[in-house]
């Protein structure tokens, strides 16, 4: 059971980020605030694939796997905002 | 020792079918990626459209938000100490932490139904009870709510049952392919976690 | 048999009814139960070809009426209702119940595991409860039709969709949703083989090209497919509960339903086209016994136009009301996807220059393939040019467009395999005059019909009207006498190919001398595959040097010491 630390380190650090995440919506941070809590929520899902998920262990393959559904989901999700976002700019 | 039988004639070695195993549970988890990415979608929509959707998103428990994400992040430390203690060999430890694992889902979904029926009382819940919902945002706001924490309820459940069917045979926890699919089991739960975490700012946090 | 009448191709001598025969896949129980409950990924090939086959039919009939009821200006023989129906129908079963499935879950299915040497696929059951799966979508198909049908089309667009439309809707996206899960199931099983199962020396440079883009294909639908889940399930749940989420009533964005249903729907057609790709690299190379010109050419394009056909679904939208800039983007990278494709049909046509090429049945429908192919994707890069799609949008442009691909690439690819392969499934030897005789038919069918739309379509004749200005009625009326050459041609294999079970000459191991490690297996092959693993120390297509006077060879290694 070797690994138990590293699995005790990312839950305290799960648990600190999401206290710091629930402080910064009450933080005035304006337009700012939806840039932190994605970058906190983003944070939290390296620490669980790379400790929980095991991906530190993984060969690349196994981390292309499952890797790829998040790459392909910000392709929707940039070019879907392509338009989305600039839908406007020419004066409804 | 591999149990020979556990081999299916296709593959050559136990190893190379374990192996395949973990490979196809990580591109089913893909799939489910893309298929919350389609709610998310529709999420960062509303929220790019609609100035009012922090408005709307002010009607949320957020502090039960926030203890069910607690709730969530623990029980999935918890889950991969269970894959650590099966490999080991320690059936015992890793039943205790299997059982948490549980316990915990099953706590997430009792504040995940305790939300709604508080919901339900504020009158914020479209066509059953919307007394005090606006319409506008505020209507299309609670209807990606449902829509978005209902798939991830039922996510939850599926992965309960998936635990859940390691309980029983848990005292073979030494046999490799339990080991296996224990640390399948796992994968699956992580990523439930992970969809939370993203679902959680995005539905309470939005302030 | 006269001499004319045999595939020139094919050894005269006949083979002789050897033992292992008996002992193929087909004898290893005749039970209804020995086929519904096998995991033998060439009997669930078998089971995909016969569901499949059956919606063919279905999806045929309603064009039929389509065809029909267009022979005419007025609107005849069905109601407009009827009529919208009948499109959204054709539409439904051809793509999700037909096209999708076609040449993946048999031929990708059957072949697969042979050609990479390996017993089965990685996950046999889930292999079994994936054809399960397509047949309980293809029920609720079926359910939808006795409910009254569809008038969406295809593309199921809201909010027409989800609100106003008065038909099925509901049990016909449950349909195509649960068919959708039939496509995960199996992209993620072929994935996983050709990962894991590659036999002792199958090399990634030494793969079979029908293999990379099997592997291709299987990636999209793993990729694709659970986007178009969801947004399903969107519909579903707008159109049942009212909620408010592509409604734009309410405030929803029904453009959103748009991108999310072509981010799936674009690269759907790249599955329907990249396995045809993969069929015909198989035939031009056994055509003109050959190695392959540019081997890494085809294969990477193959995985290009896998990952670029993700970026190019906006040019379905030009003139949704989507961003002049986002459509700018889509345009350009719409006419980058069309060079992988493009470098394709180079190698095919580099491959078979200076070959010694037999022309027969299946060779015939590998170029019409590689013809209507070129001109469906040619249309395609006129389409991407946005102003040109203002005008072509949306009417039979698109329409001929699309089936120049899908029907007479595509389906040609589907027969044409079905000619080269017939010999191993079965373990027979067909008539190759009539082989050649419904290639052609098909051909010229196929063009008679669909060649008059882009003229149409480029007059601006909408797609999805029966009434029509009474100038169109002869372009109109060719279109449909094509059509019903198209059916006779299309039927016409059935008789002959089943002829062949009956009376065909057994076909022995490798009638064509192909390289793959497929004709190495007695045909029909034995349940396992081999007797023992095999080991490859050769390139695919590693014809003889000398042609077709050379020894034949496959990849599998000379002399292996069990
Ligand atoms: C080679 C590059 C290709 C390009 C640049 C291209 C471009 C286009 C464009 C711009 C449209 C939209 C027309 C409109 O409605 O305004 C279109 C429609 C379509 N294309 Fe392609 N295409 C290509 C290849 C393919 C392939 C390979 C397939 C199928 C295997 C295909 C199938 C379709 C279908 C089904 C539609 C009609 C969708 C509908 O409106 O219902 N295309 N194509
Ligand atoms: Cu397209």
């Amino acid at each position: 059971m070797k690994n138990v630390r590293p699995i005790l380190y990312a839950w305290f650090a799960l648990l600190t980020l999401l206290a710091l995440t629930i402080g910064a919506s009450f933080a005035p941070l304006g337009p700012v605030l939806p840039f932190v809590s994605y970058a906190i929520a983003i944070a939290k899902t390296v620490l669980i694939i790379w400790l929980f998920m095991e991906m530190k262990t993984r060969d690349g393959l196994q981390r292309i796997a499952l890797g790829v559904g998040f790459a392909w989901l910000f392709i929707l999700l940039l070019l879907s905002f392509a338009d989305i976002l600039t839908r406007g700019w020419l004066g409804a | 020792m591999p149990d020979a039988r556990a081999v299916q004639p296709q593959f050559p070695t136990l190893e190379r079918q374990n192996d395949a195993d973990h490979f196809g549970m990580l591109l089913f988890l893909s799939t489910e990626v893309l298929i919350f990415g389609g709610v998310f979608a529709v999420a960062f929509t509303l929220r790019a459209e609609h100035a009012d959707y922090a408005q709307a998103s002010k009607q949320m428990h957020y502090w039960i938000g926030g203890i069910n994400t607690g709730v969530l992040l623990t029980s999935s430390a918890l889950v991969a100490l269970m894959v650590e203690a099966v490999r080991a060999g320690r059936a015992k430890l890793a039943g205790w932490l299997l059982g948490g694992t549980i316990a915990l889902g099953l706590v997430f979904l009792a504040l995940k139904f305790t939300e709604y029926a508080l919901e339900y009382r504020d009158g914020v819940v479209p066509i059953l009870s919307d007394a005090n919902l606006h319409g506008g945002v505020e209507r299309l706001f609670m209807d990606l709510y449902f829509v978005a924490t209902g798939l991830h309820a039922l996510h939850v459940t599926v992965g309960l049952c998936l635990l859940g069917s390691l309980l029983w045979p848990f005292g073979r926890a030494r046999r490799e392919r339990t080991a296996v699919f224990a640390g399948n089991a796992a994968l699956y739960w992580h990523l439930v976690d992970i969809v939370w975490v993203f679902l959680y700012p995005t539905l309470y946090l939005a302030r | 048999m006269s001499p004319s009448q045999v595939n020139p191709r094919m050894s005269q001598e006949a083979v002789p009814d050897t033992p292992e025969e008996r002992r193929s896949y087909l004898a290893e129980g005749h039970s209804l139960r020995s086929w519904l409950l096998t995991t033998d990924h060439k009997r669930i090939a078998i089971l995909f070809m016969v569901a499949i086959t059956f919606f063919f039919f279905c999806g045929g009939v309603a064009a039929a009426l389509i065809r029909l009821d267009l022979l005419t200006p007025a609107p005849d023989l069905m109601s407009n209702d009827g009529y919208n129906r009948a499109f959204s129908l054709h539409g439904i079963i051809m793509v999700w119940f037909f096209l999708i499935p076609s040449i993946p879950t048999t031929f990708g299915n059957f072949l697969l595991p042979l050609m990479i040497g390996a017993k089965d696929l990685a996950f046999p059951r889930l292999n079994l409860a994936s054809w399960y799966i397509f047949v309980l979508g293809g029920l609720f198909t079926l359910i939808t039709v006795v409910a009254g049908g569809v008038d969406t089309g295809w593309t199921f667009y809201t909010p027409f969709s989800s609100t106003y439309s008065n038909g099925a809707v509901f049990l016909a996206i449950t349909a195509v949703f649960i068919s959708g899960f039939s496509s995960i199931l199996t992209g993620i099983n072929f994935i996983v083989t050709v990962h894991k199962l590659r036999c002792p020396g199958m090399t990634w440079g030494r793969l079979p090209l029908f293999v990379w883009s099997i592997y291709t294909t299987a990636i999209i639908f793993v990729l694709a497919t659970p986007v178009l889940t969801i947004t399903l399930v969107l519909v579903a749940l707008e159109r049942v509960f009212g909620l408010g989420i592509f409604d734009p009533a309410l405030g929803g964005d029904p453009i959103l339903f748009q991108h999310l249903f072509w981010f799936y729907s674009h690269p759907a057609v790249y599955i329907m086209v990249l396995p045809a790709m993969g069929v015909v690299s198989e035939l031009i190379t056994n055509a003109a016994h050959k190695q392959i010109f540019g081997y890494w050419f085809v294969a990477g394009s193959a995985i290009a136009i896998g990952v670029i056909g993700f970026m190019v679904w906006g040019h379905h939208m030009f003139v949704s009301g989507q961003s002049p800039y986002a459509s700018a983007i889509f345009s350009f990278l719409s006419i980058v996807v069309a060079v992988p494709s493009a470098i394709k049909v180079y190698n095919w046509t580099a491959t078979l220059h200076k070959g010694e090429i037999v022309i027969d049945g299946p060779l015939l429908y590998a170029l019409g393939f590689i013809g209507l192919f070129t001109i469906g994707g040619l249309t395609g890069v006129m389409l991407a040019m946005i102003a040109a799609d203002v005008h072509l949008t949306d009417t039979y442009f698109v329409v001929a467009h699309f089936h120049f691909i899908m029907v007479g690439g595509s389906v040609s690819a589907y027969f044409g395999a079905l000619h080269f392969w017939w010999p191993k499934i079965t373990g027979r030897l067909y008539n190759d005059m009539w082989a050649r005789l419904a290639a052609l038919l098909i051909f010229f069918g196929f063009v008679m019909t669909f060649a008059p739309q882009f003229v149409m379509g480029y007059e601006g004749m909408p797609r999805r009207y029966h009434v029509y200005p009474q100038v169109f009625q002869p372009l109109m009326v060719m279109s449909s006498v094509g059509s019903s050459v198209l059916a006779v041609a299309y039927v016409l294999p059935f008789f002959y190919l089943f002829w062949s079970l009956r009376y065909g000459k057994p076909a022995g191991p490798n009638p064509w001398g192909a390289t793959g490690l497929e004709w190495t297996t007695p045909s029909p092959p034995p349940k396992d595959n081999f007797e023992t693993v095999p080991v490859v120390d050769k390139e695919a297509y590693c014809y003889p040097e000398q042609g077709r006077a050379g020894e034949p060879q496959t990849q599998q290694a000379e002399s292996v010491d069990a």
